[in-house]
């Protein structure tokens, strides 16, 4: 197998933190906040640099909902499931977004426009149904207002 | 120089034109009237109200005025003005009273702004500690106030730091738990947003009185600006000598860092939280050991929630003996609560111990949205229980809750009303556990997931009355035997439903029939002859050509076709569909 560059992002990075313990997660953050998720060649790289098996690391990301072994979309939605959305509705918005993209949670529109991601509670439970895309919070979500909300995107492209 | 603001909002829900227009209704007003120097006009985007019409609130007088017409904008002005005078049949009167220690500062200081939180009297509390009272007093003044752990469990504060200030050891260690997971909460992220440094010296105080020198928040990821104000918090603390080496001048030494939870609702759990800061995955650990006698890295740790830190300053200040006045006999002082689900005003409620749910629901948070009778409110998230409108009137603290067989949790409140289905509820939450259950110990893990499957089979009519007695008993197994409070807590939810709606668990299983109309397989449609004017429009939406006839002879559901989506139920304007 072909051997990755090495990132010098990553190597700052990684000497950044190599002496402080317990220093996997966070360095993993760091990568997908840079890449978007956690690309195999950079694990590998990462076992090599902190002399930590890549077993470890492909546990540590695999245990975590927050980390993504695969690319996500260039727009994540991220559909929250939260009991007080729950309660209003949520589950109909999903459908809704399932039938619009035709694609599953934790899916990638064939287009590789949007990630649908169910997430538990934003934090923001007096808007609920609440949906986020990108950044951008979407309050008190209709099930008629999804099509629009995701035109939006695609008209940008 | 202005002298007054007012702060503007629409509280109808998509009217949010409407502030922009009395907004420069106003301002043009003020123009007019000459008056634009002395009155700050603010838009605000939540005001703290709701459904209320257009509302206003006058600062620094903390008048609110609701239902406002475009006319009473001379009438607001003049009152603002005047010297206390307020119009009476505009003026808000919100029905109960909130006490605010926790939230004391939220939404009044800039959270970004250390001089902010120190004018407010911060810090004085730590000077104190420092100077004045000293690592035995201060436990001794935590254990005269009462405050128990705001996390959940409601352990008390003073004996977890006793216990890890007894331990002989070099390093200790100190975090705060802010990896709020329970969905449909977020007090603690209005606290880390709104107030980060009342955290951060409760923090310092914690360590102070246990001797650690080492401390961390373990925040979730999912919180990106509560993640930006604590670093900014922290760095600001380093630069006014508040962290870091001879703090105040004092011979005491602390570091606080910052790890990022990447989004397990286990490590909210103290021993799998300490495994996930040590960068391994979140799985708990038997206990004893506690992790006040072995925590992170082997060493004492206390760890204490973001709610319970953020008191301790104001203990402190105030005096133990001021905060035991608050609350009830065995739960003193006050407790935040993130009101949600089917409420009209849903928001965070700090309320002292001892106020009934009734009064935070109804009198705080205006009823149901719908106008609909409650049926249930559920405390605790997933590890809660729920408890029916009968039982409303019980004065909230920790031993309370516990009977009725739910607990305090972190503070997740849900109201519901008539269309939540006590059998589907406790399935949402069950699946949740489900999947967040880190698979270390078989109770849980097995428990959890054969649980769910009996949930699954009744809410899909397949389920026989034997079913409820298995379901008792895998909870009970799961009690005793898992190893941490997440399984020991997942059967919360399917023990008080069954406990207090068994009717409604029958419904479902004798005659196969949803009371709330929430369990697809149970639900039939049917279209009301009477009501019915023929328009075609469920017949051209039916996703499966589910619906025959025509605009002749009338509309009919054929049930075998019908798959139970609801579209025409959704799109019939004269309400014809009959959903059962």
């Amino acid at each position: 197998m072909e051997h990755a560059k090495l990132n010098p992002e990553l190597v700052s990075l990684v000497q950044q933190w190599k002496g402080k313990e317990g220093n996997l997660i966070m360095i993993l953050h760091e990568i997908q906040n840079h890449h978007g998720y956690v690309p195999r060649e950079l694990s590998l790289e990462l076992s090599r640099m902190l002399d930590v098996p890549l077993a470890r690391i492909y546990e540590v990301v695999t245990f975590y909902n927050f980390f993504k072994l695969t690319p996500p979309g260039k727009h994540r939605i991220a559909l929250c499931m939260g009991t007080a959305c729950y309660l209003r509705g949520a589950a109909v918005i999903l459908e809704e977004i399932k039938n619009i993209l035709g694609i599953k949670e934790g899916q990638t529109t064939k287009d590789g426009l949007f990630y649908l991601d169910v997430v538990r509670c934003l934090g923001c439970c007096g808007l609920a149904p609440v949906v986020m895309i990108d950044n951008k919070v979407y309050g008190k979500v209709k099930k008629s207002e999804v099509a629009d909300i995701l035109s939006k995107y695609i008209k940008e492209e | 120089m202005y002298t007054k603001v007012i702060l503007v909002k629409d509280t109808d829900l998509k009217r949010e034109d409407k502030t922009r227009e009395f907004y420069t209704r106003l301002l043009d007003y003020l123009r007019e009237a000459s008056l634009h120097e002395q009155i700050q006009v603010v838009r605000v985007a939540d005001i703290g109200v709701y459904e209320q019409g257009l509302v206003v609130k006058v600062l620094p007088d903390k008048v609110t005025y609701i239902n406002v017409q475009d006319e009473d904008v001379k009438k607001i002005v003049d009152a603002a003005l005047s010297d206390g005078k307020i119009i009476e049949d505009l003026v808000f009167k919100p029905k109960a009273k909130q006490c605010r220690i926790v939230l004391r500062n939220c939404g009044k200081i800039d959270p970004e702004s250390i001089e902010d939180y120190i004018s407010s009297g911060g810090y004085l509390a730590l000077k104190k500690v420092l100077g004045e009272l000293g690592q035995q007093k201060l436990i001794d003044e935590i254990k005269i106030s009462g405050i128990r752990g705001r996390g959940g469990a409601g352990y008390p504060t003073w004996m977890k730091w006793n216990f890890a200030r007894e331990m002989n050891s070099a390093e200790k260690f100190v975090i705060c738990n802010a990896d709020e997971g329970d969905p449909g909460a977020y007090m603690d992220r209005s606290v880390l947003e709104g107030d980060p440094h009342s955290v951060i010296e409760g923090l310092i105080i914690a360590a102070f009185a246990i001797g650690a020198s080492k401390g961390y928040f373990y925040i979730r990821a999912e919180y990106p600006l509560a993640v930006e104000r604590i670093q900014k918090a922290i760095k600001q603390a380093y630069d006014y000598g508040l962290l870091g080496n001879n703090i105040l001048g004092s011979p005491f030494n602390l570091d606080i860092d910052i790890r990022l939870g990447a989004g397990a609702f286990v490590c909210g759990e103290e021993t799998a939280l300490i495994s996930s800061i040590e960068g391994k995955r979140g799985t708990p650990h038997p206990r004893p050991p506690y992790p006040s006698v072995k925590g992170l890295w082997g060493k004492p740790t206390v760890i204490n929630n973001v709610e319970t830190l953020a008191n301790i300053p104001v203990i402190i200040a105030k005096g133990g003996k001021w905060f035991a006045q608050i609350g009830t006999q065995t739960s003193k002082g006050t407790k935040v609560f993130a009101v949600t689900g089917k409420v009209k005003n849903s928001g965070l409620v700090e309320i002292a111990m001892g106020a009934t749910l009734r009064e935070i629901v109804m009198d705080i948070c205006g009823g149901t949205l719908s106008g609909k009778p409650i049926k249930a409110v559920q405390t605790g998230g997933p590890s809660g229980g729920v408890i029916p409108e009968n039982l409303l009137d019980t004065p909230v603290d920790y031993e309370n809750l516990q009977k009725l067989g739910s607990i305090m949790g972190s503070g997740g409140m849900i109201v519901m009303d008539e269309d939540d289905c006590m059998v589907d509820i406790p399935k949402f939450y069950l699946g949740f556990c489900v999947e967040e259950s880190c698979g270390k110990c078989a109770p849980c893990r097995i428990g959890g997931f054969q649980m769910l499957g009996y949930l699954k089979k009744i809410s899909e009519g397949r389920g026989i009355p034997e079913d409820l007695g298995q379901l008792r008993r895998i909870a009970q197994s799961m009690q005793k035997a898992s190893l941490c409070g997440l399984g020991q807590t997942a059967s919360n939810p399917v023990l008080s439903t069954l406990k207090y709606f068994e009717d409604e668990y029958n419904e479902h299983i004798l005659n196969k029939r949803c009371p709330a109309g929430k369990c697809s397989s149970l639900i039939t449609y049917s279209i009301i002859e009477d009501k019915c004017k023929r328009c075609g429009i469920c017949f051209t939406n039916c996703p499966v050509k589910a619906i025959s006839g025509g605009k002749e002879e009338g509309y009919s559901v054929i049930q075998d076709k019908c798959i139970k989506c609801g579209r025409c139920f959704d799109v019939c304007k004269f309400k014809a569909i009959n959903k059962k």
